[in-house]
């Protein structure tokens, strides 16, 4: 599955003989390989959901955080490489305070978007710099409504109604697709999309995680946040109990076939 | 505080804007000195920066015409960036932010008055340090002085859009009457959602006034 570009692969300012960059290619895999994370845009807001992989028990739960707020109304979920994103939301900070010290008004979402997807766009043009290995999903409100972005290492960006990078995507991509997300409040999506990340957690793989949930609607005055706490509480057990209810099904199965 | 330089024309003029429900109604004369020489009796002092907002300007014309011609080019850069029109608020921000940051080498005082479809209408003032008021109405320009007291007594906010215009041509009238600094014709322009009116006062129109 992997395609090595054997020679053409070694700068970001090479294309191969058939039209590729390999080390956006590359980039890319950095992002295939972190922890899952999800964005959900239904009728009154954003949720994103990550699932942040703990390499040990002695990490201070909550510390860390993979969703970052800039500018209080644009929250950003990313995966790939933390160090990279914490350099982008450091962008997407400064690209909005610029903008409202021009215009006096909060940024639009499809402004921001455009912004950060061109300074990572920008990043793969020289052979002295590398490409973000990031994928990054931009949750922002605006007098248009809530949208949620995807910008991948390319620098190509585009808008979603439900997305989801990182490991477990094909599995998280399989059950967004399933969902009513235009009819869904923030509430339910919330929920969805704990079980989600659950679903697509790789138990075998990673056995320590922890689930952050964000989200960006009229409860909370369309700003980015955390979820409170009981909804976080909430959306984690109904989470568990699907997970249950799935292997409870696969028993079933099983006492048939004797 | 910044001064014209030697041989640099001045607008010593009577500029105003005024808000009503619907739109904004912007007058001016048409002086522009260099000294005592008038260097255009017809000039026009007020400048479309995009179509639903108009700017009024004094003081220097040089400094006023390239600070115009700037915010009008990035007016037109927002709407190709933004798929949607800049509000009036957005255009006087952008005034705002070039007369403030050069502010030891400009002089500029501005009004800006327009329409758009969030707010409304709206009018704003920028005058010489570079600060920013949002006001029913506005005057300004060295003819403004003379007319404080008429407009402060006559404007009501619920005016109709052709009550706004004779209140306007009544008050430049006045202003020019007694303002050396400020002649020539009265130039008004009405914005309204369905866009702009443009008209000229000649001098033998002006409104009755004692006249000695």
């Amino acid at each position: 599955m992997t395609s090595i570009g054997t020679g053409y692969d070694l700068s970001v300012s090479t294309y191969s003989p058939d039209g590729r960059v390999f080390q956006v290619e590359y980039a890319q895999k950095a992002v295939d390989n972190s922890g899952t994370a999800i964005g959900l845009r239904v009728k009154d807001g954003v949720v994103l959901a990550v699932e942040k992989i703990k390499h040990s028990r002695l990490l201070v739960p909550h510390s860390n955080r993979r969703i970052m707020t800039a500018g209080k109304h644009i929250g950003i979920a990313s995966a790939g490489w933390m160090s990279d994103t914490r350099h982008l939301v450091k962008r997407v900070r400064e690209e909005s305070r610029s903008y409202t010290d021009v215009y006096k008004t909060k940024v639009p979402a499809h402004i921001i978007a455009e912004r950060l997807a061109m300074y990572v766009q920008a990043y793969t043009l020289y052979s002295s710099v590398r490409p973000f290995g990031v994928s990054t999903l931009l949750a922002c409100t605006d007098a248009k409504g809530p949208q949620l972005f995807m910008i991948e290492p390319s620098g190509y960006y585009v808008g979603y109604r439900g997305c989801a990078v990182g490991k477990g995507k094909q599995v998280a991509k399989t059950e967004i697709e399933k969902l009513d997300l235009d009819n869904m409040t923030v509430r339910e999506a919330v929920k969805e999309a704990a079980r989600i990340i659950y679903s697509a957690h790789d138990d075998t793989k990673d056995k320590l995680f922890e689930l952050e949930l964000s989200w960006v609607c009229k409860e909370s005055n369309d700003l980015h946040v955390h979820v409170p706490q009981d909804v976080y509480d909430d959306a984690v057990q109904y989470a568990e109990r699907s997970l249950d209810d799935d292997d409870d099904d696969n028993e079933m199965d099983d006492d048939e076939d004797l | 505080m910044p001064q014209l330089k030697p041989g640099e024309i001045s607008m010593g003029t009577t500029i105003m804007a005024v808000q009503f429900d619907g739109g904004v109604v912007l007058g001016a004369d048409s002086r522009t000195s260099s000294g005592t020489y008038v260097s255009n009796r017809v000039s026009d002092k007020l400048t479309k920066v995009h179509d639903r907002i108009y700017c009024c300007r004094s003081g220097s014309a040089a400094d006023t015409q390239a600070v115009a011609d700037v915010v009008k080019y990035h007016l037109a850069l927002y709407t190709a960036q933004h798929g949607e029109e800049p509000t009036v608020k957005v255009a006087a921000s952008l005034f705002q932010q070039i007369c403030y940051d050069n502010k030891d080498n400009l002089m500029a005082g501005i009004i800006v008055a327009g329409w758009d479809k969030v707010d409304g209408a709206s009018v704003y003032e920028i005058p010489l340090g570079g600060s920013i008021h949002k006001l029913p109405f506005t005057l300004a320009g060295s003819g403004s002085t003379f007319i404080y007291g008429y407009c402060d007594k006559l404007f009501r906010p619920d005016m109709t859009k052709d009550e706004c215009i004779e209140f306007v041509k009544n008050s430049v009238s006045l202003a020019i009457s007694r303002d050396g600094s400020s002649g020539g014709v009265i130039r008004v322009a009405a914005i309204t959602e369905d866009g702009v009116e443009r008209q000229v006062v000649h001098g033998n129109n002006l409104p009755q006034q004692f006249l000695g």
